[in-house]
């Protein structure tokens, strides 16, 4: 009973509020181009915060299987696949800003940036990685995959790494921004792995 | 008969912006409010940050000097700024424009000359006409922008100090006040702010020392009460907030080239021949504009100062 209230809940109430609260980043970065509140830059100002989106639906995509854990609450699982699809949407948002707003298909410039500046080049793979998660983000695809399915899906550790590298590489001097997406993700990260070695412990002390 | 070919970098008589055209709605509601602002709190208005935004009087345009490319727009100018002093984002500057402050203010200047001395920055900026220079500015980063400096040229402040035949470097020295300046709190670059240059680019005339912009006081955010500017090279080269000129017989240790030897060279003459490891030089992005366009060697002084650079491999010296 409570269950099905809970899955009600989460489909007709807490699925679309997230769905909708993803899109306010894109509505702001809107609202102010309209408003001709981007700056001096408008292009780097519109490429900076699809980025930083893009970083922060990440982690938090990440973040999702430690609070079930932690809180025991499973529901929030069936957010995930929203909160990393919008991290592909802002990723992509990100590139198509570099590609023709700035770049504005300029290949030869382009290509040189993807083989010569590693930030580029770490940041455009971590976008290509995205590309085959995005795709097999479906019910069907999972059932299809099966256990591939979760194997092909830890690709996200990385491109998480890469995106976060893309970040650190590109400022100049300062790096405390990206700092506090490194420690983050390290969090992360190390929690996982923090679960795994107790989970194997425990399975080994089960077979002993 | 004589033709005279006019050089790039000087305007045609058409095509000098009268005043009123640069005095734009913006311009015009920024005075108002400000206006307004010191109508309100008197007192604010007499101990505000210092004398940002004061019309200069008697500056003279210098024709010879100037290009005839659009003006940034004043509001671009002094919201974009990389002074790491106030913040390392862009608009951080502006925000903490007020942290800096320009008076009182000294300058030293010493070293190898005969006449070294400290002086008040009235008494230091007193004995020269101020000229408007509109130049082009190159940053680093790849964008650009073109902006109306007042100040004089900065061979004229050696040439009174008179420089000893072992004077082949300038030093400059920028603000260091760590208790005020946000940006000094932490060792982002080792404070205080370094540049330099060889004594020939520091007595070249377009060198000059910047006092104002748009024809008023300089904002805190853009270097006051006095900065460097050379136009061609990139932008970090024209130091902030000088406290201090010292001639060097040996090349002084710069901010960014210490930072990161091979990103920052101590020439960084402005060149889209040669990248910068993280980003192409060969395009910039006037602010402004939509389209990037292309970046032109020594940012388009290369009749005025490629001479001296003759022989030197620029690729190595970058």
């Amino acid at each position: 009973m409570l269950r099905t209230v809970t899955d009600r809940w989460l489909r007709f109430v807490g699925k679309p509020v997230v769905f909708v609260a993803a899109l306010v980043p894109l509505a702001s970065i809107g609202l102010d181009a309209w408003n001709d509140a981007l700056g001096a830059n408008p292009i780097e100002a519109i490429t900076h915060r699809t980025g930083d989106w893009a970083l922060r639906f990440l982690l938090l995509t990440l973040a999702v299987s430690p609070l079930r854990r932690i809180t025991g609450w499973s529901g929030v699982m069936r957010l995930r696949r929203m909160l990393g699809l919008y991290a592909f949407f802002y990723a992509t948002l990100h590139g198509l800003t570099w590609l023709v707003l700035d770049q504005f298909f300029d290949w030869e410039a382009i290509a040189e940036d993807i083989l010569k500046r590693p930030y580029i080049t770490v940041g455009v793979t971590a976008w290509l990685l995205l590309i085959p998660l995005a795709v097999t983000s479906t019910r069907g695809m999972m059932r299809r995959l099966g256990r591939n399915w979760v194997r092909l899906h830890r690709l996200v550790y990385g491109i998480a790494v890469l995106g976060v590298l893309h970040f650190w590489w590109l400022v100049k001097a300062d790096v405390s921004e990206p700092a506090v997406y490194a420690l983050i993700l390290s969090a992360l990260l190390g929690y996982r792995v923090l679960v795994n070695r107790r989970r194997r412990a425990a399975s080994l002390t089960a077979a002993a | 008969m004589l033709i005279r070919i006019p050089r790039r970098s000087e305007p045609k008589p058409s095509e000098i912006t009268p005043k009123a055209v640069y005095e734009d709605r913006r311009r015009f509601l920024r005075t108002a409010a400000v206006a307004g602002a010191g109508a309100a709190f008197p007192a604010l208005w007499w101990s505000g940050p210092a004398v940002a935004g004061r019309k200069l009087p008697g500056v003279r345009h210098n024709a010879q000097y100037s290009t005839d490319e659009e003006w940034t727009d004043y509001d671009d100018v002094t919201s974009y700024n990389n002074f790491y002093e106030l913040g390392t984002g862009k608009d951080d500057p502006k925000r903490n424009a007020r942290r800096l402050k320009t008076r009182p203010w000294s300058i030293a200047v010493e070293g190898e000359c005969e006449k070294p001395g400290v002086y008040d920055l009235e008494d230091f900026i007193q004995p020269y006409a101020l000229e408007e220079r509109v130049y082009r500015l190159r940053c680093v980063e790849a964008w650009s922008m073109v902006i109306p400096w007042v100040g004089f040229e900065l061979r004229r402040v050696l040439e009174r100090a008179r420089p000893t035949s072992r004077a082949k470097f300038v030093a400059f020295e920028s603000v260091y006040d760590p208790k005020h300046l946000p940006g000094q709190k932490r060792r982002i670059l080792d404070w205080p702010y370094r540049e330099g240059l060889r004594i020939d680019e520091a007595m070249h005339p377009l060198t000059i020392l910047a006092v104002g912009l748009y024809g008023e006081v300089l904002p805190n955010q853009n270097g006051a009460p006095l900065r460097l500017v050379v136009p061609w090279k990139y932008g970090f080269k024209s130091a902030k907030s000088i406290v201090r000129i010292r001639f060097t017989e040996t090349q002084p240790p710069t901010a960014w080239n210490t930072a990161s030897p091979h990103e920052y060279g101590f020439y960084s003459n402005v060149n889209p021949a040669v990248d910068h490891p993280r980003w192409s030089q060969k395009k910039e992005r006037r602010i402004g504009e939509f389209f990037k366009r292309r970046t032109l060697p020594f940012n388009g002084y290369a009749e005025e100062v490629a001479h001296l650079y003759a022989g030197m491999d620029l690729r190595k010296y970058y």
